[in-house]
């Protein structure tokens, strides 16, 4: 919705002379992975040597923390307030990379208020210089906080399942971007798929209603473009419950194999 | 040409009583000796309601029920006077203070039930040129005039407001997007088709450019935030010719049963390879 001090880039080539690329990974639906292949998909960014940031925006109900098993002094929250300085809030996280975590009492910044914005705004202003990845996790569903967090990334990943509720809820939320953001095009991940070649045959589809639906109102057609897809794998489960990364614990299993070719394809733009 | 009398945006200060008393309804609301009472429950502190009933007589407010310095009387005298710090005092509309409380109160509505509602900010257009040719009281006849049709076209759970000098806003609960721009053009044509005399024999036609932002069922955002959004779009009615209307795109998230048909079209994605 507020789109007064977006980023009207709709490709990203990678990082640039100006500093990181900036991507915000979202899901129409809660529950799908989405914290899950953010963290690994920054491991495995790492690993092919970028210099990468997590930023925690699901401001109000972060898990990033519960996932990385991670729980610092000094936050996000802190940042906004001005207890302390953004660099000392930045950690390194166990896959090689680093995380600005939100914290808790981040509650208060569940509304999208003039602090939150321009808080928001200069925070990611601050650390695209020194970085040449970085990833914003930003809350599920649609949401003005989420909706503004998108609209400052130079490009917008959304993270759904082959489910009929979780393809729903990407659609729409693809729907509100078009219609909210000059952006045209959406990236997807499809996690949990079950063959090859699903998540293939799911960019398709819902390209197709984007075709029919969304973009014959449209000046300018949204493009859905496939990441990648993550299969699901017992794996992902044992990694999570211990809260060790996929990329610290199985490196080799299908799931991990499926997130770093999903992190070249990104490298690659 | 002097201002009109009641384009005094102010209570007036206690110099003024005199004026005051002329215009209230007949002295009815301070009866002999209410302007210093002591009421229940305040440790015997005399308070002094001289002001606060100066203030509701010139308003225009009726007798108050109760005996002076009782509770059924002091609660009066508090929903009295919230009403007139509620309104604007040239229009009778609602003021600035109380529309941004009730946008916020808007806000969580729809977060709550989930029906969109919208808000447009309106304002009179080239309205300096019409103080500068027939006088501010002209100028007060077409802001109360453009304030009068605003309040006449919306539907009676809207709430018209006069939020600035030449300038209103509306909130309109429950407003699908495409009931909206309906309405924000109904609301235009009607003020451009009014004629407002401003003095015998003269009349004058105002037009008004209207922009509004809807809040859909995700809305999580303040008053501030909402208005500035309204006030974006009124500014490209304004920078595109006024006496128009632009509203911002509504961001619809329902999914219907059609899109649904066609995104489950296949039984099973594995077909589709």
């Amino acid at each position: 919705m507020t789109t007064a001090t977006a980023s009207t880039k709709t490709t990203a080539k990678g990082a640039t002379g100006s500093g990181a690329c900036i991507t915000a990974v979202t899901s129409g639906k809660g529950g799908v992975g989405k914290t899950f292949v953010t963290a690994n998909l920054a491991a495995a960014l790492a690993r092919q040597g970028e210099r990468v940031l997590v930023l925690d925006a699901d401001l109000g109900l972060a898990n990033l923390d519960v996932v990385l098993n991670l729980y610092p002094k000094l936050t996000l929250h802190d940042v906004f307030t001005g207890q302390t300085r953004l660099e000392d809030a930045i950690l390194p996280a166990p896959g090689g990379f680093s995380v600005l975590l939100a914290g808790s009492g981040m509650i208060e910044y569940s509304r999208l208020t003039p602090t939150v914005r321009d808080q928001l705004h200069d925070v990611i202003q601050q650390v695209r210089p020194r970085f040449d990845r970085v990833l914003l996790d930003t809350g599920a569903g649609i949401s003005d906080v989420v909706l503004y967090t998108v609209s400052l990334a130079d490009e917008v990943l959304i993270v759904a399942t082959p489910e009929p509720t979780s393809l729903t809820d990407a659609y729409a939320t693809i729907k509100v971007l078009a219609t909210t953001q000059p952006r045209r095009l959406i990236r997807l991940l499809v996690n949990q798929v079950q063959r090859v070649g699903e998540g293939r045959a799911i960019r398709k589809q819902l390209q197709l209603v984007v075709d029919r639906f969304v973009n014959s109102g449209l000046d300018q057609p949204v493009m859905i473009e496939l990441l990648g897809e993550v299969p699901l794998d017992p794996s992902v489960r044992e990694s999570v419950l211990k809260r060790e990364l996929l990329f610290v614990r199985a490196p080799g299993c299908p799931a991990a194999i499926g997130i770093a070719a999903a992190a070249t394809k990104h490298i690659a733009g | 040409m002097e201002p009109s009398e009641s384009a005094t945006p102010h209570p007036r200060p206690q110099g003024a009583v005199g004026d005051a008393r002329q215009q209230g309804a007949g002295g009815d609301v301070r009866p002999q000796g209410a302007g210093d009472v002591r009421p229940q429950g305040t440790d015997g502190a005399r308070l002094n309601f001289d002001v606060a009933l100066q203030l509701l007589e010139q308003s225009g407010h009726g007798p108050l029920p109760g005996e002076p310095g009782s509770d059924a009387w002091l609660q009066a005298v508090i929903d009295a006077l919230v009403d007139v710090s509620s309104r604007d005092a040239l229009t009778g509309l609602a003021n600035r203070r109380s529309f941004e409380l009730s946008l916020s109160r808007e806000i969580d509505r729809v977060a709550r039930s989930g029906e969109p509602a919208l808000l447009l900010a309106l304002d009179i257009d080239h309205f300096k040129r019409v103080n500068d040719t027939h006088g501010h009281a002209a100028g007060d006849q077409v802001i109360r005039a453009v304030g009068r049709v605003l309040a006449e076209t919306v539907r009676p759970m809207d709430l018209v407001a006069r939020v600035g000098g030449e300038e209103f806003a509306i909130v309109l609960p429950n407003c699908p997007a495409a009931f909206g721009s309906q309405v924000a053009e109904r609301i235009r044509t009607r003020v451009a088709h009014q004629a407002v005399e401003i003095a015998p024999g003269e009349r004058l036609k105002a037009t008004v450019s209207v922009g509004g932002a809807f809040a859909p069922q995700w809305v999580r955002t303040t008053a501030r935030l909402w208005m500035d959004r309204a006030d974006l779009q009124l500014y490209r009615a304004k920078s595109e010719g006024r006496n128009r209307c632009c509203l911002e795109p509504a961001a619809v998230s329902l999914v219907s049963a059609e899109e649904k048909g066609l995104l489950f079209a296949s039984s099973s994605f594995q077909d589709l390879i």
